[in-house]
């Protein structure tokens, strides 16, 4: 059996803390950090491990900072 | 620091599925946090690199907050006088007829200052794409009313809200040049939204088909937020302008291969 599981890495350094990319999550895969970032912003963070790798997150962020990857892995 | 939830397998390089493009100058932007205009700017570029024409195109940057479009896409870039950008656009497709030629324009620029210029290059057809960022408001300045600021809306200098019969009705430029015979491709649209985006990307796509079939122009108006201008986070911003702008400023397509659709009334 397989099945698609996807990831996101998003740039700390570069997210401007919008919040627009949470409410693109169909899994609410993303919330945002208490830290902030050298610019002084919250940034985007992920709270769970639900990511399908749809891109909606990183299609919607105005600052393009979030990658996504999406894989077939092999289930046992 | 190691990142929580990180599925570190599956992050190779062949498992990207979405990047910024490489056609997006590797900088930070110059806009507020959860303007439109980035993603507007990475949309035109995701397009310009699936048709493989980065090369070949040629844009004009307005005045405005998107004045520094020219250091964000990495393609060959003019700046305009403020509103002058079709007039601009004009003379480089003329000189370059087999260059793919746009303007990037705000609604300050492209429907207050520039009206001429926009009327009459929609009225000659010039094969170019305009690119019409409507924030209903001139965002780089302060927050002042334009033309495009809906009645009772606040604005620097509408503290009170628009009052249409002082200062006079919001003006639909987009419906208006739809009408002229030398415009072939009229759309509007949002990049608030991953559906929305969605679509603004395939409305680009679509006008650049078509210049490359010298159809005449095509505009593209994108309805966004300009959320310090507005005084909201972006969030707000953004659920404000869809129960707000979006009843004035429907969304979808106005004109299609030259021929105009009927559009409900609106109220
Ligand atoms: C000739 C001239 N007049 C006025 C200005 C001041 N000015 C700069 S940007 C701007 C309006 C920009 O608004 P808009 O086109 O809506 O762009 P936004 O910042 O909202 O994206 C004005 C009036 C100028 N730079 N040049
Ligand atoms: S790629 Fe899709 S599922 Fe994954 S975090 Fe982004 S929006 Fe959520
Ligand atoms: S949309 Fe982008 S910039 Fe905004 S919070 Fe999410 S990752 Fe950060
Ligand atoms: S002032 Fe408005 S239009 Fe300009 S960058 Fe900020 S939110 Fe965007
Ligand atoms: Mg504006």
């Amino acid at each position: 059996m397989a099945k698609i599981i996807g990831d996101i890495a998003i740039n700390n350094e570069r997210c401007k803390g919008c919040e627009v990319c949470i409410a693109a999550c169909p899994f609410t895969v993303i919330a945002m950090s208490k830290e902030v970032n050298s610019k002084g912003y919250h940034f985007a963070i992920k709270v769970n491990g639900e990511c399908t790798g749809c891109t909606n997150c990183a299609i919607v962020c105005p600052d393009g900072v979030i990658t996504v990857y999406r894989a077939k892995v092999a289930t046992v | 620091m190691e990142e929580q939830f990180a599925k570190t397998e599956i992050r190779k390089p062949e498992n990207i599925v979405y990047k910024k493009t490489d056609l997006m100058v590797d900088r930070p932007l110059s806009y507020c946090p959860g303007c439109g205009h980035g993603t507007a700017h990475r949309m035109l570029m995701e397009v310009l690199e699936e048709m493989d024409i980065a090369d070949k195109t040629i844009g004009v940057s307005p005045v405005g907050c998107s004045v520094l479009a020219y250091d964000f896409l990495n393609i060959d870039m003019l700046g305009a006088a403020h509103g002058r950008a079709p007039a601009l656009a004009t003379a480089i497709k003329r000189l370059w007829p087999n260059h793919f030629v746009f303007t990037y324009q705000g609604d300050g620029d492209l429907a207050a200052i520039g009206t001429a210029e926009t009327i009459h290059a929609c009225n000659r057809g010039e094969n170019i794409t305009i690119i019409f960022i409507n924030n209903g408001i001139y965002g780089m300045t302060g927050g002042q009313m334009a033309p495009t600021t809906l009645p009772g809306m606040r604005s620097s200098t509408s503290p009170y809200g628009r009052d249409v019969a002082t200062m006079g009705h919001p003006l639909k430029i987009t419906e208006l040049i739809s009408h002229l015979p030398g415009v072939y491709y009229v759309t509007r649209q949002a990049v608030h939204t991953p559906n929305h985006v969605r679509k603004t990307k395939k409305a680009i796509r679509k006008a650049l088909e078509l210049q490359k079939e010298n159809k005449g122009l095509c505009f593209i108006e994108i309805v966004s937020n300009c959320n310090s201008g507005w005084k909201m986070t972006p969030v707000q911003s953004n659920k404000w302008m869809e129960e707000n702008m979006f009843p004035f400023y429907q969304l979808g397509d106005i004109k299609v291969d030259g021929k105009l659709i009927e559009l409900p009334k609106t109220s």
